[in-house]
């Protein structure tokens, strides 16, 4: 059978650092592990001292609630914590505080586009809050100690995690990648997460399963774990929907287990062990008192719910009228909305000929030079001038991209930078006139040759023009003026 | 005068009329300690140095004239489960030997703002697990009234020093009668306050549902000076309740106890009970009834559920609260090197806990596990709520309940050492106390050949100054608990 004889099902956990100055559960401040010296944000509560006793973070309960709300979820109004219990060195007290009875959010949905241009909505089954391990290095035999040994960083121990389960409602790899880009762009777009993959933010689990297309059962699944890119998300799915269909025409059964993600060798690899054999023998946390969330609370985190991605885009393009990739382009990151819409409302004319501005040329200036938005030294107000110059005539369209560059490079005012550097455009027929007239007397075997039948030197004429006036020209007015100097000389 | 002796109403008297100093109130017990604790081996740590540079600390403060409190200049010690800055923290466990904290529990930086002095850490059944002091991995505690008995358990530590004189208070923690068991055994008084009065941050758990600090005092008046310091919201423990602390002493003055209805709880005097104990109790009813009280009969229906209950709630939280024990970062750690993770975990943990740890922790493993877990924690759960109703519906028609602590007086070392299950059966009427969510004194009320005898007065949750004043008029009106042992 081929592989579209089968139907794709796959369901996503994805695990998201919450962003609060705070651990979950003590005052410790949530540090760049990636930066920060080894266990300098440790206190006897994360560290698991004994006697030590946890105590709620509120900004990552509100923050837990406000994905929640994002993801059209019901915020339930006692929500519980849970001791998942197991041995592990990075784990201090022989516990993960989570959720399990009672997570903070369940039952909703976000609607995602996939790359086809479809639109499919995925299920969220439940969001829950728990808090961070700490992390091992392992070093293996040979170094400076001798024997192989492991050092822990207690640094993420009890950073604050939101898990987002999804209900198995993805049908391709297209639409768990999309799921995902979409949950990571609500959460930036939420504040709760930086979205950086690099720094482990963000982490996937991949539950995937085949059936033959047409049935309803599902089949078994295995489950991808700590999938820490997009890349590795969709190369480990590929994989596995691959392996597991070979299996089943092999006429053997898929085995539910438990996958690692081999990223060197492309393959998932079980990690099937009496190590993850695991009983979490879950039961309630009997240190912290199951949290009330009454309707006045959700209510004011509601108010604080950003406007999101989708209602962002729908707007870009009904209210402004952008093209749909501009919008697209502009919604992905929520900074880069903020710079348009300021730099649209500075304009007041059509948003459109601004967005491509920023999506085209400014977009591109920052790709090459590396440079974050927020280090952009254009102002939207000082963007939107340069677009009005450019209506205005005043600049060249050529002329505007080096303004921009200068912008780009210095902060200074587009309209200084064309005063400075005499880039005001040559829009004077009289002046035109003589030019072209010196660049056509300048080159007569081209002249001959245009008359003679190859039209495609009016091109090269008008570019004569330009270089004389380095770029300035208004390219409409020259285009005239050579067709008719050319056209006289024929005659 | 001996100045160990002492209770800390009278003793902080003088030291507020400058009769006395904290340093020579210190240093006495300091002495008793050196003199009597070979025989009796209350104490895990002495903290000599520290106690007597505390004294003088003190001694500057009641000079200067304040800020005073009741306990300022007062020696006291406590169950070695408090964690303690720079003193040694093992909770009587091998695992936990060489275990320095670097925190205060929340109840010792209490006292020590109050001004107490803290001597050294008390010895205690391993992880507070036992109820003879006998499962303490270092030594057996004796019984100061008869060295060839156990003081009771846990906090056998505790009790048996405030009864012979090494500290004129201790704090105890109290999960099923780990106070109110070893008080009665060593006549003294005890006080199990009522879960989230005190707060828990600091104390090394052994049940989080169940596990309250209190203290272990000569008389109740003592016992509301103390809670009167430990008690109150903590932030750092959101289990604490912020009911307003009130002032206990204050409502403890009379020796009357007209319109107080008191509770006669029938299954608390089911068979089993030793004789000369309900005796004793019975007669301190009927004195009780002489000073106004209005006395009758109640049942407490799931009282015979409690031990059921409560043993595996406590063996489920237990396993799992002992989990961080592991030999990575503190404590025992087993060998010094060259073996992998997993056979580290079971060599440390495996010489690092006593016989009786261990079976709890098997014990609570298996019933969290899967396919387990609904049949024995969840339905001891839904059983604990029947067993507080009990409680509420008793409450609606008495203020109080009087009942035996325990059903003998102190036994003998050794005698049920390996027989756990009776051994479990010596907190049949303390037990209920913690899972059921209320408080409980527990008050000398005679002896039976020679040892003490104890009676618990149990009051609704948050009902402590309910039962300190009807122990405070009993105590007025009787003299049990000023019987000292070893008195010269
Ligand atoms: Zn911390």
């Amino acid at each position: 059978m081929a592989e579209t004889e089968y139907e794709i099902v796959i369901g996503m956990e994805i695990h998201a650092e919450l962003r609060t100055a705070s651990k979950m559960f003590c005052g410790c401040p949530v540090v760049d592990t990636t930066v920060a010296e080894p266990n300098t944000a440790v206190c006897p509560v994360c560290g698991g001292l004994p006697g030590a006793m946890p105590v709620v973070n509120k900004l990552a309960v509100e923050q837990a609630m406000l994905v929640g709300l994002a993801l059209n979820c019901q915020i339930n109004a006692s929500t519980s914590f849970a001791r998942k219990n197991y041995f592990y060195p990075d784990l201090p007290k022989g516990y993960q505080i989570s959720q399990y009875d009672d997570p903070i959010a369940t039952n909703g949905w976000i609607d995602v586009q996939t790359e086809d241009g479809g639109n499919v909505r995925i299920g969220i089954r439940r969001a829950h809050m728990e808090e961070d391990t700490a992390k091992s290095f392992h070093y293996s035999a040979g170094g400076a100690r001798g024997g192989a040994y492991t050092l822990i960083d207690f640094n993420r121990s009890g950073v604050p995690l939101l898990e987002i389960v999804s209900e198995p409602d993805m049908h391709s790899v297209a639409a768990a990648y999309a799921y995902g880009t979409k949950i990571r762009e609500i959460l930036r777009y939420l504040g709760v997460n930086s979205g950086d993959m690099e720094k482990g933010v963000l982490r996937f689990e991949a539950n995937v399963s085949i059936r033959p297309r047409g049935t309803e059962a599902l089949g078994t699944r295995t489950e991808i774990k700590n999938l820490n890119s997009f890349r590795a998300l969709v190369r480990a799915s590929e994989y596995e929907i691959a392996r597991q269909i070979e299996v089943v025409e092999a006429g053997g059964t898929v085995v539910q287990e438990t996958l690692g993600w081999d990223e060197a060798r492309g393959v998932t690899v079980s990690q099937r062990s009496k190590e993850h054999a695991h009983d979490y023998r879950y039961f309630p946390e009997p240190d912290l008192p199951p949290l009330t969330i009454d309707g006045a609370w959700i209510e004011e985190v509601r108010q604080a719910l950003p406007e999101l991605p989708d209602a962002k885009y729908a707007r870009f393009v009904g209210v402004y009228g952008l093209v749909e990739n501009d919008a697209r382009i502009l919604v992905e990151d929520q900074a880069l909305a903020s710079y348009f819409e300021a730099a649209a409302r500075s304009y007041g004319g059509n948003a459109a000929s601004v967005s491509k501005w920023i999506v085209g040329e400014l977009a591109y200036l920052m790709n090459r030079d590396g440079v974050a938005l927020e280090a952009v030294r254009v102002t939207p107000e000082s963007i939107a001038s340069l677009v009005k110059l450019v209506d205005a005539g005043t600049v060249s369209l050529s002329s505007a991209k080096d303004v921009l560059a200068t912008m780009f490079e210095t902060g200074r005012a587009p309209e200084v930078i064309v005063k400075d550097n005499g880039l005001v455009q040559i829009s004077d027929e009289e002046a035109l006139s003589q030019i072209a007239d010196q660049v056509l007397s300048d080159h007569p075997d081209e002249v001959v040759a245009f008359l003679g039948g190859r039209e495609s030197l009016l091109q090269w004429f008008m570019g004569q023009v330009m270089r004389a006036t380095r770029g300035r020209a208004q390219p409409q007015t020259v285009l005239g003026l050579l067709r008719g100097k050319l056209e006289a000389r024929r005659r | 005068m001996d100045l160990h002796a002492l209770t800390i109403r009278k003793a902080s008297a003088l030291l507020r009329s400058g009769e006395i100093t904290s340093v020579a109130l210190t240093q006495a017990v300091l002495d008793r300690i050196a003199a009597v604790d070979p025989a009796i081996k209350a104490y895990v740590t002495v903290c000599e140095d520290a106690a007597l540079q505390e004294a003088t600390a003190a001694d500057a403060r009641l000079q200067r004239g304040g800020p005073l409190t009741p306990l300022t200049g007062i020696p006291y010690g406590v169950k070695d489960c408090l964690s303690t800055t720079g003193v040694r923290t093992t909770c009587s466990s091998r695992i936990l030997e060489n275990y320095v904290p670097r925190y205060d529990a929340t109840v010792i930086s209490r006292l020590r703002e109050a001004g107490a002095v803290l001597v050294g850490k008390q010895n205690m059944d391993e992880f507070g697990m036992g109820s003879s002091c006998e499962n303490s991995a270092f030594f057996a505690t004796r019984n100061p009234w008869a060295f060839d008995r156990v003081p009771g358990g846990s906090s056998g530590g505790s009790a048996a020093a405030v009864a012979s004189g090494m500290g004129l208070f201790a704090l105890g923690e109290d999960t099923g009668g780990s106070i109110r068991m070893p008080a009665s055994f060593c006549g003294v008084t005890g006080l199990k306050p009522t879960y989230g009065r005190v707060p828990r941050y600091g104390l090394l758990a052994l049940v989080s549902s169940f596990d309250s600090i209190g203290p272990l005092t000569h008389d109740a008046w003592d016992a509301a000076l103390v809670l009167g310091a430990i008690a109150g919201r903590d932030p750092r423990d959101s289990t604490s309740v912020g009911v307003p602390v009130p002032g206990y002493t204050s409502t403890m003055t009379g020796e009357r106890l007209d319109g107080v209805r008191l509770g006669v709880p029938i299954e608390y005097f089911a068979k089993g009970i030793d004789p000369a104990v309900e005796c004793a109790v019975r007669t301190a009813i009927t004195h009780l009834e002489a000073l106004g009280a209005e006395v009758r009969e109640v049942s407490l229906p799931h009282t015979e559920h409690a031990i059921s209950i409560y043993y595996l709630i406590l063996t489920a939280e237990a396993s799992s609260n002992l989990a961080r024990f592991d030999g990575v970062r503190f404590g025992l750690s087993e060998p010094p090197e060259g073996v992998d993770i997993v056979e580290r975990y079971l060599k440390t943990r495996g010489k690092g806990f006593g016989p009786e740890v261990k079976r709890r922790i098997m014990l609570g493993t298996f019933a969290l596990s899967a396919g387990y877990y609904d049949a024995y924690y969840l339905r001891a759960q839904r059983v604990r709520t029947l067993l507080r109703q009990d409680f509420a519906h008793a409450f609606e028609v008495v203020d109080a309940l009087i009942a035996p602590v325990s059903p003998t007086c102190a036994f003998k070392i050794g005698e049920k050492v390996d027989d756990p299950l009776q051994m479990y059966l010596s907190d049949i009427h303390v037990v209920a106390a913690n899972p059921g969510g209320v408080c409980s004194l527990a008050v000398p009320c005679g002896f039976a050949e020679g040892l003490p005898v104890g009676m618990q007065i149990i009051g609704p949750p948050m009902g402590e100054a309910g039962v300190l004043s009807v122990g405070a008029a009993y105590q007025a009106t009787t003299d049990w608990h000023t019987r000292r042992p070893m008195a010269e």
